[in-house]
């Protein structure tokens, strides 16, 4: 089979859910004949037609909206935002409406909200964002946010599969810069389960999306340089978050750092930092650290970008640390 | 400022604009088309960081409006309203600056292309990306000219796609019901990105919508300037003497993609060309200027010269001008404190934390 880059192994996924199942629609700005602003869906209008390829106008809550009503009517509808920034413009709908919908008037909500998402790509503080945390503090939806090719493929049908609705965060760094080759038939991965990326035995590095790269990376270096065995736990799904995995991992090597392009106040790594410290504190041999953004609204020019996320060296710094602590 | 006579025997253009106005309407659209050929010609050396945005065929709609403003006005401009930005005192310099992300551009490289402003001046202010929400800020900047009794109005640009948002609704419902002094203008460039209008809106015309708020919606040709600037300046007037906000739909054609990397596949064969062949806002407007108005050709080749060393003078210092120091993007996120935030998370752990004492028994503390 051909090598897929996490772009096409999306958009495979999107061809194959609505192959597979006629509920699955999607809605956008830009999707149809253009096929989305980095060209995600492109062929979707093509192969389905502009019944269940829909070019909406720009209106979050509109259509965001929308999805829910048809997914209460038994439709399974994918929204894909244009870039994943303007999702703040359905977070009432996304947070009010749709995640306490089953649980206050039992109304199911089987949809998908997706887009490109992150930085490191001067896009500057509209362009870049990372909005993952407003939402992990939502019960009643779900968030993924995958790092490989086949993850995206595999999350993407779980999500379009769930009965509730899934967040799916889509890095745009990685969507042509990885790629691999995909596994054959419909290979499905599990919402809530975490991947370990790299066995190791000294220190573990707790991260998910683009920074999995750079843990890996760092990774390699350390190994180079400095001798030391690094695990790298790529979470994949941020809530439900796969506590074991987390703990298994703790549990080995006793010396965590969590990694995340999000800012740090407020980031997933303060909840992940929490379960640990819960979950696992005899086993720690040093406190949890965090390397992530600075807390400022990312800035576009690419010396002010690069200093504010996270990058290799910032991880190979704390790393060291950890393991001399 | 008098007017000439040959140019008051132009049926077309109307008296309250001097020969000079007429000729800097001129000067501002051709400013606004050469500094953006100047950034397409940058962004091909890869000196641009990030998209590029043109407004090639929408000048007249971005000069004439502004050009109906008074200093004291404050404008909203988005990503089309170069020309306007320039109008209201915004330099080729910034914006080269801002484009190629220097450390001495108008964001200190924090916001790119023409996202940026100055309110304590030249009153535009910068914009974000999500649509719609500059009309609600819009409406908050004039109900305190409302307030405050000032003689001021404000002006805020919209596409046809950015009126789907809610924050459009939100924005001008609100103004109409405090009959703010505010002109809401509606570029109705025929698409959204990929859009095309019919899909955007069922409606037959934008300027439609203002039966919806209650106030008055005009419509007018958005490729002539003059057109333009009279449309634009009968509804700041009519803000300016208390009676409200007005809905302008100007008419008007995006000729280039989105922005530069858009192949624009989806545009119709033959619209394009059409556009630039028969209503280019350029063309039309030093057509009207060199027939009725007979001003002699030559002075306009004067104004392109002139313009042409001003963009070419900016190229020059902006080319120089150093990128931004890492560290200044830390400051200003608040009033107070306006140092930067200590990094402890990051560089602490080789500094701050360093610095603080490993208790010499672990668990209980002696005392
Ligand atoms: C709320 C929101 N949703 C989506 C986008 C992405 N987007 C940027 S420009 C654009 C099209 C804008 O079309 P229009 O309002 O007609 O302005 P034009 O570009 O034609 O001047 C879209 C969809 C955005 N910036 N904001
Ligand atoms: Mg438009």
């Amino acid at each position: 089979m051909a090598e897929a880059t996490y772009l096409e192994a999306i958009r495979q996924g999107l061809f194959e859910e609505m192959e597979r199942d006629p509920s699955v629609f999607c809605m956008g700005e830009d999707i149809g004949a253009y096929g989305g602003a980095f060209k995600v869906t492109e062929g979707l209008l093509d192969r389905f037609g502009a019944e269940r390829v829909i070019d909406t106008p720009i209106s979050e809550t509109g259509f965001v909206g929308a999805a829910a009503g048809a997914a209460h009517m038994g439709m399974r509808p994918v929204c894909e935002m244009q870039f994943i920034d303007f999702v703040s413009c359905a977070y009432s709908i996304l947070t009010n409406y749709v995640a306490t919908a089953r649980y206050r008037a039992m109304l199911p909500c089987p949809m998908v909200v997706r887009g490109p998402s992150g930085g490191y790509v001067r896009g500057g503080p509209f362009h870049s964002q990372n909005p993952e945390a407003a939402f992990l503090h939502t019960p009643g939806l779900k968030i993924v946010y995958p790092a490989t090719a086949s993850d995206a493929k595999g999350l993407l049908k779980s999500a379009i599969r769930d009965d509730d609705c899934v967040l799916f965060f889509e890095h745009k760094y990685l969507y042509r810069r990885i790629k691999e080759t995909l596994p054959e038939g419909d290979v499905v991965v599990p919402i809530g389960k975490a991947r370990l990326a790299r066995e190791g035995r000294d220190l573990s590095i707790i991260t998910y999306a683009a920074t999995v790269w750079k843990a890996l990376e760092a990774a390699e270096q350390l190994e180079r340089e400095d001798g030391l065995s690094v695990e790298v736990l790529d979470l994949r799904s941020l809530l439900p978050m796969d506590d074991d995995a987390i703990v298994a991992t703790v549990k080995k090597t006793n010396r965590v750092l969590v990694v995340h392009e999000d800012t740090v106040t407020g980031g997933i790594a303060g909840e992940i930092t929490a379960r640990i410290n819960e979950l696992a504190f005899e086993w720690l041999d040093a406190p949890v650290r965090r390397v992530a953004a600075h807390d400022v609204p990312l800035p576009y020019a690419p010396p002010l970008e690069d200093f504010v996320l996270p990058q290799t060296l910032d991880i190979v710094r704390a790393a060291r640390w950890l393991a001399a602590y | 400022m008098a007017v000439t006579s040959t140019l008051a025997s132009d049926p077309a253009v109307r008296a309250d604009l001097s020969r000079d106005q007429l000729l800097d309407l001129y000067y501002w659209m051709r400013l606004t088309r050469l500094l953006e050929e100047r950034l397409v010609n940058l962004y091909r050396q890869t000196k641009v960081v990030g998209g590029l945005f043109r407004s090639l065929g929408q000048e007249a709609c971005a000069v004439g409006s502004a050009y109906a403003l008074r200093p004291e006005d404050v404008l909203s401009p988005l990503i089309r309203n170069l020309g306007s930005m320039l109008v209201k005192g915004a330099t080729p310099l910034e914006v080269l600056r801002q484009y190629m992300a220097k450390g001495d551009s108008p964001t200190r490289g924090r916001e790119l292309n023409i996202h940026f402003g100055d309110v304590t001046e030249r009153n535009f202010i910068g914009q974000i990306s999500h649509l719609g929400d500059m009309v609600p800020v819009m409406a908050g900047v004039t109900l305190t000219f409302k307030m405050r009794k000032q003689p001021r109005v404000g002006l805020v640009y919209v596409g046809d796609g950015a009126t789907s948002t809610g924050a459009f609704h939100e924005g001008i419902n609100f103004a109409a019901v405090q009959r703010c002094p505010l002109v809401v203008v509606v570029e109705n460039n025929r698409y959204a990105y990929s859009t095309p209008t019919s899909k955007q809106c069922a409606a037959e015309r934008l300027a439609d919508k203002a039966a919806g708020y209650g106030i008055p919606g005009l419509r007018a040709d958005g490729n002539d300037v003059v057109a333009v600037y009279e449309v634009t300046r009968d509804a700041v007037a009519r803000a300016r003497r208390g009676d409200g906000v007005t809905l302008v739909e100007l008419m008007t054609y995006r000729r280039k993609g989105h922005a530069e990397h858009d192949n624009q596949s989806y545009v119709p064969a033959g619209e394009i060309d059409r556009w630039a062949r028969d209503n280019d806002p350029i063309d039309r407007y030093v057509a009207r200027l060199t027939g009725a108005a007979g001003v002699d050709p030559g002075e306009l080749e004067a104004i392109d010269a002139r313009v042409r060393a001003e963009v070419d003078d900016a190229t020059d210092v902006a080319e120089k001008s150093p990128p931004p120091e890492p560290r200044d993007c830390l400051v200003g996120i608040y009033a107070d404190p306006p140092e930067a935030p200590a990094l402890w998370y990051r560089e602490g752990i080789r500094s701050a934390v360093d610095r603080h004492e490993r208790p010499a028994s672990w668990g209980t503390h002696d005392g």
